[in-house]
């Protein structure tokens, strides 16, 4: 069956065996197209093999096993980071809140609060140190919290509004001490009449303090002066003291500390 | 001339269709082709060598592709699929290459 290319072509009618070869033709030239296009679009995985897939998949799963992991190590270090800093926040507050009730005691922070006025004043001079100190005691037995004794003071100024300009001895236990003339003296500063104790504690309780017979009143009337004694809602201890550090005390190891 | 038409309407047909191949024939698909192409390179030095016979193409071209596809198929049953496409894409491709230098013998004579 061998015939030249050009009969062939000129032949009008179509055998078919012609058509399957142009069927089959068409089909590889179909089917080519085809197989280009899906491997343009998908990319290589679309035409790797089984066994191909297979390994490329084990491959991404140890992968993602490997980054699994590291994700949950450092998840774990993130939640240890961050319960350690709210621990240590925690351990900031209560550290400030102990400073503050410790500096009120020792006198190094302001206090306020509800208290008394006693305002004490001795025309005849015979107001001691030791007078003011026996008050001091009485105040700090009765109860009060914060002690600032101030003098002179200005009586015409009202007392809730007085800064202690010369005012001296904060805390709930100033350093009393005899001045360089006659007066007191409070934590190496001279006081002079007439005086004032700023105290902060229950009111009534350090008014009936005060005021008990043979106590500070009656003790300082005795001796010429005066004593004004005013219940306040708020009064403030603004006199500070510097923190010495202890020459010779050293915080000893606690339990459970 | 007829076969070159059929040749090109078949690509037409691919690009304008955009079929997407299933996937129980994707690993068939790309060996089928390459053994039509075998099939088609042998017609035209066939042709060219004034020995052609259209039932002989037919024949040859069908049995290529169903070869190829059979070989591929029980390559991926015993688990080397991978080897055995590749090597009947190399087999495929050196009788193409062969056919192509006989072809161009024919046409450039040298």
């Amino acid at each position: 069956m061998n015939r030249p290319l050009c009969r062939r072509f000129l032949r009008p009618r179509l055998r078919r065996v012609d058509v399957a070869v142009a069927v089959l033709l068409a089909v590889l030239g179909f089917a080519a197209v085809v197989q280009v296009r899906s491997t343009q679009e998908d990319g290589p995985l679309a035409t790797a093999r089984q066994e191909d897939l297979v390994q490329i998949l084990d491959e991404l799963s140890n992968r993602n096993d490997r980054l699994r992991d590291e994700v949950s190590a450092l998840e774990r270090a993130r939640a240890e980071l961050t319960t350690g800093g709210d621990q240590s926040e925690a351990a900031l507050a209560e550290a400030r809140r102990r400073t503050q009730l410790l500096g009120i005691l020792a006198g190094t922070v302001p206090a306020r609060g509800p208290g008394l006025l006693l305002t004490i004043t001795d025309p005849d001079g015979r107001i001691t140190p030791d007078v003011l100190l026996d008050a001091l005691e009485e105040l700090r037995a009765a109860g009060a919290e914060a002690i600032q004794l101030e003098g002179p003071v200005d009586l015409s100024v009202d007392p809730s509004e007085a800064s202690g300009g010369d005012s001296g001895g904060g805390g709930v236990s100033p350093a009393l001490g005899d001045g360089d003339e006659g007066g007191g003296g409070v934590d190496g500063r001279a006081l002079y009449p007439p005086y004032r104790f700023v105290v902060v504690g229950e009111p009534s309780t350090l008014a009936s303090a005060v005021a008990i017979p043979g106590g500070v009143v009656d003790n300082i009337e005795q001796r010429g002066g005066r004593v004004l004694v005013e219940e306040r809602d708020e009064v403030v201890v603004g006199a500070l003291r510097a923190l010495e550090e202890p020459r010779y005390a050293r915080p000893a190891p606690q339990d459970g500390d | 001339m007829i076969p070159a038409l059929a040749l090109v309407v078949g690509v037409v047909l691919g690009l304008v269709l955009e079929p997407t191949v299933p996937a129980a024939l994707q690993p068939y698909l790309p060996i089928a082709v390459v053994a039509a192409l075998d099939a088609v390179f042998g017609a035209v030095r066939a042709q060219l060598e004034k020995i052609f016979d259209d039932r002989v193409f037919v024949v040859s071209f069908v049995s290529n592709v169903l070869v190829a596809g059979l070989v591929v198929f029980l390559g991926d049953q015993l688990g080397v699929g991978g080897q055995l496409s590749t090597g009947v894409v190399v087999v495929l491709g050196i009788r193409i290459f062969s056919n192509a230098a006989a072809i161009r013998r024919h046409v450039f004579h040298a």
